[in-house]
């Protein structure tokens, strides 16, 4: 066993040294029913080398990664480590023998300290103390400062990023997966990320890197491995690549331009929030304090941040899903609406996408047409005298598959059915077309293949052209820049007041989504740094 | 090699209609191996229990009888059930039900009171049950309370009321102090349907039920707001429907249907009010609504099943001394194996052949 031993391998950069990589799939298969998650994947990691797996959502990326791991048994194919063929029995062989593994979601418990959280995950035998000690001197080494005896819901996102890979790390890991680290991070927090990661490649350890981020890949990586449809469709060297090649074999085709923001007028005011502060509703929520903000007609407003500052809370305030006390706090079409229900504040001519698409968005065992009706019952013609009218649920469900490209294999499937993208078109479709003079959407193309988002960002230009007023809250900068007129930042349930979009630098967001303050002198300072 | 359940993409409407079928015979091959553990003939018990009642006029009457409370109070359950507020309790709502209605019956006894006295009473006891189902509803919406314990609990308060009313007060001056009440007036009893026969009223107020039901939940914004809140409760507050209230109208709902069928039972077949007039009626009335899928039709016909049971347990008992307790035995085993069968509705079997070769290359 060299589990202990560091600087495994002294090549340079990009020359494979030794006879066989430190880990290859060969044909690796992933048949779940009907559906091949993967389907014949060959890749080879090698050491000191910071490997991409690159593809979209469903590309079979998290199967073939939980398939290294020992989650899931893979339906055929070999896994070899260290020219060794290997079946893993689960995780937990897999940590022993080297493979480690941070998840995009988070396993934490939020009433635990730091340690204690750590102790959970490692299968070692070491007092407590011995393992504390040991958990700060690991933070220490790589640049990942945490204090053990804090308890994790007084973290932010990225310190509790910070124990994950400590957890992994602890391991003494010679290849390490990660699965969208920098989802959650901001700018700069993504920036000391790779820092640490180069510093593990140097020791001579293999990184697995996922990621959808294509700049983040050309600037980390020495490898990609493309995966589409569950199948790999290349390996290559990402900084030999444009990132538009690169989105090309992610996607099999070219992604459609979304039409650009000119030329709309805005209007009077159609939503605006009044100094909104509402106590969390559950414990470790986040306080919402003194939010305001306005947004006319024909105006689209970004609301960037990382997740859990308060975004979902906003999101409940605005919908109505959370009553305020004071009705002057969120006014809707000149009407104080702080105090009405989802339902009156849809008729108001509001209309809402959450963040989650089953279980929030949809019911996900019913119907589509089903699901037109949730939303729809309020002002849609749906419901007459009680009763329901189903022609016009349908309609509305063909109107939507119509305008939006909603794919499905009949009429009206189940929600759960359709794919992420799909369903997304068809929530934020159903809302469209009822032609609302306010839209809220929250993480509109969170987990969307590149085509369905092209698809949501056009409709939503569309729709602001249309003279709607539209909320965008989102974590993906990109995104907000290419759809937002203005940008606002939410930090521990404040937001900070809107840049116009020209303004809104990712030095400048990355800043206020880490909980600075743009003060005229930081202004500057940002600028020169 | 090994078997697996394997998660469905979208839920299976034939195995929804086959899955109790299939509960049914994994029951009745249990069942068999019951009898003959018994030391009875499996073959002529499965004849005692499922064939014989249905070969005479007299037990198809009484079948009916006694589907007439299951299928109405498993109605009311499966409107709670799919609003995932989960009412034990309708064996109590069925006895308050019984002890309302029996209440104008009582106090008219013997007086010239009209024709209004029948459907008083059908007011009176379905008002009475939706008050005492009220009570566990309102401690979940206001407390938190568990109504699968407080409505639970209240039967036996239900039951020991009942007691007192007619071992005390009610009691029949002139009934050799047997606790029971009087005999009701003709007024105050459910019509027959048939002279002579057993088949009354209440079977067409219970197939009402089943319609209304079917209107409620199939094509009413109502029926689709209690869909919603259980299977999908976020979604539910999204779509503005208020799970609360939800809770607090199935509640009442069905403790009015199980009210309503304690008074048709006490005015019809038994004709005075007197303890144990329900061999369970509220408990397999769970059985039904589960076993119909929670679907207004579903539960008219495991209505009917179940009450075939309860008909060839008492044959079964007579003609071949097996004890009656052997059919609640043979409904306990039918709901475990409903409950089961369930899953596959969501998955399915499937043999799996781990680490099989397969050529590749074709990345």
């Amino acid at each position: 066993m060299q589990a202990h031993q560091r600087m495994l391998d002294p090549t340079p950069d990009g020359q494979h040294s030794g006879k066989s990589p430190l880990l290859r799939t060969i044909g690796l298969t992933k048949r779940y029913a009907d559906f091949l998650a993967n389907d014949c994947i060959d890749i080879e990691i090698w050491p000191r080398e910071i490997h991409a797996l690159l593809g979209e959502n469903g590309a079979g990326k998290s199967t073939l990664v939980k398939a290294i791991y020992g989650l899931i048994q893979p339906s055929a194919g070999e896994i070899h480590w260290q020219g060794e063929r290997i079946v893993l029995s689960g995780p937990s062989e897999a940590r022993s023998r080297g493979i480690g593994m941070v998840f995009q979601h988070f396993s934490l418990f939020d009433n635990l300290t730091v340690a204690e959280n750590v102790a959970l995950g490692l299968d070692g035998k070491e007092s407590f103390k011995d393992m504390s000690a040991r958990l700060e001197q690991v933070s220490k080494t790589y640049g990942l400062p945490l204090d053990p005896r804090r308890e994790v819901w007084q973290l932010s996102v990225g310190e509790r990023q910070r124990i994950e890979i400590v957890r992994a790390l602890m391991q003494d890991p010679k290849f390490l997966i990660l699965d969208e680290p920098t989802a959650v991070l901001t700018p700069q927090e993504a920036d000391q990320l790779f820092i640490v990661l180069e510093r593990l490649k140097a020791e001579g350890r293999a990184i697995l890197y996922i990621s959808h981020k294509l700049e983040e890949v050309k600037r980390l990586c020495d490898t990609a491995t493309i995966l589409r449809g569950g199948r790999k469709v290349a390996t290559c060297n990402p900084r030999l690549e444009t990132a538009a090649s690169l989105a090309r074999m992610m996607v099999g085709g070219e992604v459609k331009e979304v039409k650009g923001a000119s030329g709309r007028k805005t209007t009077l005011p159609r939503l605006a929030v009044n100094d909104l502060s509402l106590a969390p509703a559950e414990a470790h929520g986040v306080r919402l304090e003194h939010i305001s903000f306005e947004l006319k007609g024909g105006e689209i407003l970004g609301i960037a941040g990382v997740a859990g500052n308060g975004q979902d809370e906003l999101f409940a305030a605005l919908s109505g899903e959370r009553l305020s006390k004071d009705p002057g706090t969120v006014v809707i079409e000149g009407i104080a609406a702080g105090h009405l229900s989802i339902t009156q504040r849809r008729k108001l001519g509001a209309a809402f996408v959450p963040e989650e698409r089953l279980g929030h968005g949809t019911a996900p065992r019913m119907r589509l047409s089903e699901n037109a009706l949730l939303t729809g019952h309020a002002a849609g013609g749906m419901v007459h005298r009680g009763f329901i009218d189903t022609a016009a649920t349908l309609r509305t469900v063909d109107r939507a598959t119509e305008t939006f490209d909603v794919r499905k294999a009949k009429r009206d499937p189940e929600a759960a059915s359709l794919s992420g993208g799909n369903l997304q078109k068809f929530i934020v479709g159903r809302e469209i077309l009822r032609n609302p003079a306010v839209l809220v959407v929250s993480q509109p193309t969170w987990g969307v293949d590149a085509g369905a988002a092209a698809v949501i960002r056009q409709a939503l230009l569309d729709l602001a052209t249309a003279g709607a007023a539209v909320l965008v809250t989102s974590q993906d900068l990109d995104e907000l820049a290419e759809i937002a007129d203005r940008i606002a930042v939410m930090f521990h349930g404040k937001l900070s007041a809107p840049l116009s979009a020209r303004e809104a630098s990712r030095e400048k967001l990355g800043l206020l989504m880490g909980g600075s303050s743009l003060e005229p002198k930081e202004v500057a300072h940002a600028a020169g740094a | 090699m090994q078997l697996v359940l394997e998660k469905r993409a979208e839920r299976s409407g034939a195995i929804a209609l086959v899955s109790p079928m299939i509960a049914i015979g994994l029951t009745i091959v249990t069942m068999v191996i019951l009898f003959a553990i018994l030391g009875k003939n499996p073959l002529l018990a499965l004849h005692a229990y499922f064939i014989a009642p249905l070969t005479d006029g007299y037990s198809l009457q009484e079948i009916a009888v006694k589907a007439t409370p299951l299928v109405m109070i498993a109605i009311g359950l499966s409107l709670c059930y799919l609003a995932n507020a989960w009412n034990i309790g309708a064996e109590g709502q069925f006895l308050i039900g019984a002890v309302a209605g029996s209440w104008i019956a009582v106090k008219t006894q013997g007086t010239d009171a009209g024709a209004w006295v029948l459907p008083a009473m059908l007011v009176l006891a379905a008002a009475a049950g939706a008050l005492y189902a009220l009570i566990p509803a309102i401690c979940k919406v206001k407390f938190g309370a568990s109504e699968i314990l407080t409505s639970l609990m209240l039967v036996y308060v239900a039951e020991l009321f009942l007691d007192y009313l007619v071992r005390g007060p009610w009691r029949d001056p002139h009934g050799f102090n047997f606790p029971t009440t009087a005999e009701f007036d003709p007024v105050a009893t459910v019509p027959l349907l048939i002279e002579g026969g057993r088949l009354h009223l209440g079977s067409i107020i219970a197939l009402l039920v089943v319609a209304a039901a079917a209107i409620l939940l199939g094509r009413s914004i109502k029926g689709f707001e209690i869909r919603v809140v259980g299977a999908a409760p976020r979604a539910a507050r999204f779509g503005g429907f208020n799970a609360n209230q939800l809770i607090i109208l199935t509640f009442a709902v069905s403790g009015a249907l199980a009210g309503l069928a304690g008074i048709i039972e006490v005015a019809g077949p038994v004709g005075h009010l007197q303890p144990g007039i329900s061999p369970g009626y509220g408990f397999t009335a769970i059985i039904v609504a589960f076993l119909g899928r929670l679907n207004p039709l579903g539960i008219l016909i495991a209505g009917l099943f179940l009450a075939l049971t309860f008909i060839g347990g008492e044959q079964a008992q007579i003609a071949m001394k097996i004890p009656l307790d052997v059919t609640k035995v043979f409904q306990g085993i039918l709901l475990f194996y409903v409950l089961a069968c369930d899953s596959l509705i969501l998955y399915r079997f499937k043999l799996v052949f781990p680490n099989r070769q397969v050529a590749h290359g074709a990345g």
